[in-house]
């Protein structure tokens, strides 16, 4: 992956750039000890790291404000970075980059039950943001699987998802305003406690920007009362498409699931060996989970199994107890970690119609015989997010660059089939020259149009999200 | 003008020598257009994909909505923001069509729980200002590829793009649906009621407050989990339970309002603060959805009701006037300089000659 040369006027510059963010900074807020800016070099997307010319670490709207302008004047490039969870590489810093971390902006600002709105500052992860409310009987509801580590401000970035947002939606239907500071300095109040915007619906921009836009210091976020309780079920079948099958059929029958989650055979074998949660060794899971009080979660489950069992599953398991719940949850929290421990791997995010599940699933498997390389697939089947994971080697050489082609031929075929290169880790500067697979030069020229009117000379973020070569004239300018 | 494709559609936005009024059945807009040329999307109409199983539908901005719900009835489904038919309060006829529920993000009180017609909008096609033909998300539930031009486009009123072609997510339609009536409650009380309702696991998708005539509590869903749910909430509140929601589409489209003279002012406010803005606003009438996060209110022409009420966390439409009133009184509420700022950048870049929709918005 290519990222651009950095720029040596800045890098000549570094100590004077320090010197002038310590002039609007307290002195353990600016770090540019190589030893200690190392801890920025990457996000999650590991495989890419490059540490920042410096990095800040603002404790208030009016410092990040006082840095982002200093950058500006100074035409410095600034690389936001929330708790550095991304899987994208959309807080992979540039060499000649101030990376602004927003983990010291974490306090509860504002908690109001009766409006049913939480505000909090945008560093504060995304976990606690619940742990702040849930003894009063509500939850935030975005809950991507780092949600113990990752930031508001990321999740904001990224629009991000989660294994309940079938239901409850993603980040976006779930944000009701921020503070953000744009480049230059400007700090604007958009939205708040209402729902919908006065003007143009600028916060749907907000979100999902990829810190292309500005940097959010604060976030109001809608709060939901927890319901009376959840319980899954899990279904075993000897083939991905009727599995897929019976996903559709329980979403044609009315029944509107929190979550319905889908493993394959290779990710389940790996699970069982790591976890030993007493999966089937069948070609397809489902886990589906339902809402509501004991009678109401009985009666969905029961409808649920109904349509399953016209499928003819191997196994079905419906949970009765918060143990038995546990337990059908334990491989699938664990399938990540299961598949760590037996190799690296890439993880994808593409996106398909539910329709296409079998095909896509069985093309995939056709895919990566050819290319030599293992993949295993867990993914929230109620939406068509796939995460295939591609197994790999980083010892050898040559085995990341062939993942890699693979990944990009997978994304390629989720388009081609009516989906989307991501559902909810964000381009980043993975996916980014592969936009135009997805997207024309009329598309990319409409969301660069709106870049250029939020932060004109393209220093944030810089060289995500658009192709390099697209990108290249905007940000020498 | 009404093309009858989106080439056509192109050829016309580039070939327009001058502003242009966008109009898709003309049941829904508001405010004043600075454009004697209509340009009628109802040429760019059909469902072009529907898949029960998938939960999406994919149809030209033209569709009429009518055409479209009757589609997704039949196979037990529903867009699930509830669209408002205007006609009645705005003395219009027309057909409403999917363009124009995007163009004015049309919700109505499902807002509360499944969200905006934004939030179920998944893809979006559109010709800018410029006649260039540009797409943003698709038709899967779940997209984060590059900068969100659909939440942009969707309430953008036809300013920043003539829509060609929308996708939505779906929702099934409920086997039952039951109202929680409680009578006698004055406004404050009664966005308090409405608020413990919203905070209860109970799901309540419709909330609203007619002042005078009572408070009303929606639940929808499997008829089993419809009477558990309402029964708890009679505990919870007292009240009366009621079968069905037979009151809900005169809430949605603010038939109170329908038989009586006067402007008609659409707010949204942080809830707990409706009954002091409506006390300050000293309308005639008022009715209160959303848990109170929406407020209708009835006052005579000519007021400027942002005036009266002072800052308040919100803004205020005025959605039904006379030419005297609109004249005097902006349509939408003003922004602050740097967020107006913002919008007027975007408006420049996709509409750069000016000529969708101007004097509309800003």
């Amino acid at each position: 992956m290519q990222m651009p040369t950095p720029n040596p006027v800045i890098l000549a510059r570094k100590a004077q750039i320090v010197a002038r963010l310590r002039g609007v900074l307290p002195r353990d807020a600016v770090v540019d000890d190589p030893a200690e800016t190392r801890a920025y070099e990457c996000d999650a997307l590991s495989a890419y790291h490059c540490p920042p010319l410096c990095a800040v670490l603002p404790r208030s709207t009016a410092e990040v404000a006082a840095v982002l302008r200093l950058c500006h004047e100074m035409g410095v490039p600034v690389v936001p970075r929330g708790a550095g969870t991304s899987l994208s590489g959309g807080a992979l810093p540039t060499a000649d980059c101030v990376l602004l971390g927003v983990a010291r902006l974490n306090a509860v600002l504002e908690i109001d039950l009766a409006d049913r709105v939480i505000r909090v500052q945008a560093g504060r992860t995304n976990l606690s943001v619940t742990g702040a409310i849930e003894a009063d009987g509500f939850f935030y509801a975005p809950d991507p699987s780092s949600q113990l580590a990752c930031a508001i401000a990321g999740n904001i970035a990224m629009n991000s998802g989660g294994a309940h947002c079938l239901k409850y939606g993603v980040t976006t239907n779930n944000l009701l305003g921020v503070t953000l500071v744009l480049m230059d300095g400007t700090v604007v109040e958009i939205g708040g406690a209402h729902l919908d915007a006065p003007g143009l619906d600028l916060l749907g921009l907000i979100c999902g920007s990829e810190g292309q836009l500005g940097v959010v210091t604060e976030a109001s976020l809608r709060i939901l009362p927890k319901p009376e309780g959840a319980r899954p079920v899990l279904i075993g079948f000897d083939a991905s498409a009727v599995a897929g099958a019976c996903v559709a059929d329980i979403i044609k029958a009315g029944i509107l699931p929190v979550a319905i989650e889908f493993m394959d055979r290779p990710c389940i074998r790996a699970t069982e060996a790591f976890a030993h949660a007493g999966y089937p060794d069948c070609e397809a899971l489902l886990i589906v989970e339902v809402e509501g009080s004991p009678a109401e979660i009985d009666d969905q489950l029961a409808r649920i199994a109904a349509i399953a069992r016209r499928h003819h599953p191997v196994e079905l398991r419906e949970s009765r107890s918060a143990a038995e719940s546990a337990r059908i949850w334990l491989g699938r929290k664990a399938a990540f970690g299961a598949m760590g421990q037996i190799n690296d791997y890439i993880c994808l995010d593409g996106v398909i119609p539910v329709s296409g599940l079998a095909d896509v699933l069985g093309r995939i498997g056709v895919m990566a015989a050819a290319a030599g390389l293992e993949v295993a697939n867990v993914f929230h089947a109620g939406d068509g997010n796939l995460h295939p994971l591609i197994l790999y080697d980083a010892n050898q050489p040559g085995d990341l660059a062939r993942a890699e082609a693979l990944g990009a031929a997978i994304l390629t075929l989720c388009v081609e089939v009516g989906g989307c290169l991501t559902g909810e880790h964000g381009v980043g500067v993975e996916k980014r020259d592969l936009m135009a697979v997805q997207f024309d030069a009329a598309d990319l020229a409409a969301q660069m149009a709106v870049k250029d009117v939020f932060d004109p000379a393209w220093l944030l973020n810089p060289a995500k999200v658009f192709p390099l070569a697209l990108s290249a004239g905007r940000r020498a300018a | 003008m009404r093309p009858a494709s989106e080439a056509e559609l192109v050829e016309v936005v580039r070939g327009a020598q001058g502003p242009l009024r966008i109009v898709g059945g003309g049941s829904r807009g508001i405010g004043q257009v600075l454009a004697d040329e209509a340009l009628e999307t109802g040429g760019l109409a059909g469902i072009r994909l529907y898949e029960p199983g998938a939960l999406t539908l994919v149809a030209g901005a033209g569709t009429a909505l009518a055409e479209v719900e009757a589609v997704l009835a039949a196979e037990g489904q529903r867009l699930a923001f509830e669209v408002p038919d205007l006609r009645g309060l705005l003395g219009r006829g027309g057909i409403s069509t999917l363009g124009g529920v995007v163009a004015a993000n049309a919700s109505g009180p499902r807002r509360v729980q499944a969200g905006a017609c934004r939030d179920s909008l998944i893809g979006v096609r559109f010709v800018d200002g410029a006649g260039n033909l540009i797409k943003s998300g698709g038709r899967v539930m779940k997209n984060v590829t590059g900068l969100d031009l659909v939440k942009l486009l969707a309430g953008s009123q036809g300013t920043l793009g003539v829509i060609s072609e929308v996708a939505f997510k779906l929702r099934p339609m409920p086997e039952a649906a039951a109202t929680l009536v409680l009578e006698g409650l004055d406004d404050a009380a009664a966005v308090a009621l409405m608020a413990r309702a919203l905070g209860s696991p109970y799901e309540v998708s419709g909330a609203a407050h007619w002042p005078g005539q009572g408070t009303f509590l929606r639940l929808e869903g499997f008829a089993g989990s419809v009477a558990y749910r309402a029964g708890r909430l009679r505990e919870m509140l007292g009240g009366a339970i009621e079968d069905g929601a037979a009151r809900w589409p005169g809430i949605r489209d603010v038939a109170p309002f329908h038989a009586r003279t006067g402007a008609v002012w659409r707010l949204s406010v942080r809830p707990s603060q409706a009954p002091g803005i409506v006390a300050r606003a000293g309308a005639e009438a008022a009715l209160y959805d959303w848990g109170g996060g929406l407020v209708w209110l009835l006052l005579a022409e000519g007021v400027d009701l942002r005036a009266r009420i002072g800052a308040m966390a919100g803004h205020a439409t005025l959605v039904r006037a006379s030419a005297e009133t609109r004249a005097r009184i902006a349509t939408f509420q003003p922004e602050p300089p740097a967020l107006a700022a913002l919008a007027a950048g975007l408006r420049a870049r996709f509409d750069p000659r000016g000529i969708l929709n101007p004097g509309l918005m800003a």
